[in-house]
């Protein structure tokens, strides 16, 4: 009880001042709109169902950027890891896509593949494409040898000891680098989303914004902050399920 | 010799990283082991003992030489060749239990056969109450006994051990001691032991093989001739000390050579 109340009493203090400050008009309401309208705007996007249509929009290409992320990203990464050709024929585009600014692509990207969910779902896709790769490879490299000698001489086959020995090896690195790339997914959503769509999140608060609803825009701000917290945190529970073997 | 079991005949072995100077680690190798002999290899550090091993259990590529198990060239790791590694190598993300039944996973019997032969390995080791522990929450001495419990359970005809108790404590490895000759008094296994401990080797072993320094020939090859069983008492017998005192100053010799010193 006490520990709750040392860690939330600095959330709350801050609530209380931002109402405060708004109230009293010491900063303008036009700029920062106080708690209360915020959560009034918040009740009625809710109950109009304007936040639930863009909140769909937006998970759907969130799951479809990332999920096909991790998929292409974890082959991608254990393919390099165990050829030595495909390392070399990879190397030099993941060296260059590796410093640039995935958000440098988005208008591309809209140019290519237009306004429709296509777009952000690239966008998200390649952004997060690297931390899995590399996840999957640092893992997959990091497999002892003599694990995979063990499984060889207990009967498995070349294939099946990689199977059995390189994948969950490569775990702890792999869903590492998943939960980076969950972060980055969020980041891509909303700013490839500000950019060009016509629904999701990261319209909806541009849109809202542009319109001069800030009590809204800070509203869907918070929906999509609230939101990335608790897919972090679900995250985090299955992370730390799958690798419940280390923490003896 | 009519029962060879294992044979190595002019095994050459070199390694030769991708970037970096090709060392050559074994140099025209033979040794004969007999059927359900226990044969230790002792030797200085990087003399090419651990090679020898792995190239008998198929986990590195022969290409000088020949290998061969009951006659037939070994070309790929088996389960006819057990093998446990100084650093246990279980699988992390097993359970005791699991590990156990890894390789059992390819023979043909039922559930609850594969459950129960398990169990009697896991209770030979003594880890009964243990077999829905990880190994993360075992002890040096407990994830051995997993590893030696996993490699039994599957029976293999030969038993590679490659330095199994040089990561343990002294009372666990003289109690794992202890507990391997017993085991390998009732299992009857070719065993070829891999060690730096001269007083293990002379402990546990038929034979005692000692390798020089790199390029690892084999310098001598010394039968111990002491009753079995062998109990807590044998390491103070005079023929046990002298034993030991030869290795030592073969291997020494070695070391010495290794490290550049004339003797």
């Amino acid at each position: 009880m006490k520990e709750i109340a040392i860690r939330y009493t600095p959330v709350v203090l801050l609530l209380a001042l931002w109402e405060l400050a708004s109230r009293s008009g010491l900063v303008s309401q036009d700029v920062l709109p106080s708690v209360t309208s915020v959560s009034v705007r918040l009740w009625q996007l809710c109950a109009g169902g304007e936040m639930l249509s863009n909140i769909s929009a937006s998970m759907l290409r969130l799951v479809s950027g990332l999920g096909l992320g991790i998929i292409v990203g974890s082959i991608l990464g254990f393919a390099l890891a165990s050829s030595a050709i495909v390392q070399k024929m990879a190397q030099p585009s993941l060296t260059f896509l590796y410093p640039l600014p995935k958000s440098a692509l988005i208008p591309v990207i809209i140019i290519w593949l237009g306004f429709g969910h296509s777009a952000q779902i690239a966008v998200i896709f390649l952004g997060c494409l690297l931390p899995i790769v590399l996840g999957a490879y640092n893992g997959a490299r990091s497999a002892e040898s003599t694990l995979v000698w063990s499984a060889r001489s207990l009967g498995a086959n070349s294939i099946e000891a990689e199977w059995h020995v390189i994948i969950p090896a490569a775990l702890p690195d792999l869903l590492a680098g998943v939960r980076v790339a969950l972060a980055l997914s969020f980041v891509l959503l909303i700013s490839s989303e500000m950019l060009g769509a016509q629904r999701g999140m990261g319209f909806l608060i541009a849109f809202l914004g542009d319109g001069g609803d800030y009590a809204g825009m800070f509203a869907s701000a918070f929906v999509i902050t609230a939101i990335g917290f608790a897919a972090d945190r679900a995250y985090l529970a299955i992370y730390h399920y799958l690798l419940r073997y280390r923490e003896a | 010799m009519t029962n060879t079991k294992i044979k190595f005949a002019n095994v050459e072995f070199t390694y030769a990283p991708a970037n970096g100077r090709a060392v050559k680690a074994l140099d025209n190798v033979n040794l004969d082991v007999a059927k359900d002999e226990f044969v230790s290899i002792v030797g200085p550090s990087g003399c090419g003992k651990s090679t020898l091993l792995y190239l008998l259990g198929g986990f590195l590529p022969l290409v000088q030489g020949e290998i061969s198990v009951d006659g037939r060239k070994i070309a790929k790791p088996g389960p006819d060749r057990g093998i446990v590694f100084q650093h246990f190598a279980l699988f992390p993300w097993k359970t005791v239990r699991q590990n156990v039944l890894y390789g059992l996973e390819r023979k043909s019997m039922d559930t609850a056969q594969r459950a129960e032969l398990a169990q009697k390995y896991i209770d030979l080791v003594k880890l009964t109450g243990f077999e829905d522990s990880w190994p993360a929450q075992l002890s040096g001495g407990m994830k051995q006994r997993v590893a030696i419990a996993r490699t039994l359970v599957t029976d293999p005809d030969v038993l590679l051990m490659d330095e199994p108790f040089g990561a343990l404590d002294a009372q666990n490895r003289g109690i794992l001691q202890e507990e391997l000759l017993a085991i390998w008094g009732s299992t009857r296994k070719t065993v070829l032991f891999v060690t730096h401990d001269v007083h293990e080797a002379v402990l546990l072993s038929d034979r005692v093989v000692v390798m020089s320094a790199r390029p690892g020939r084999i310098k001598k090859t010394l039968p111990i001739d002491l009753p079995r069983p062998r109990g807590p008492d044998v390491n103070r017998s005079p023929r046990f000390v002298d034993y030991c005192q030869e290795i030592w100053d073969l291997v020494r010799e070695e070391a010495l050579a290794a490290s550049g010193v004339k003797t």
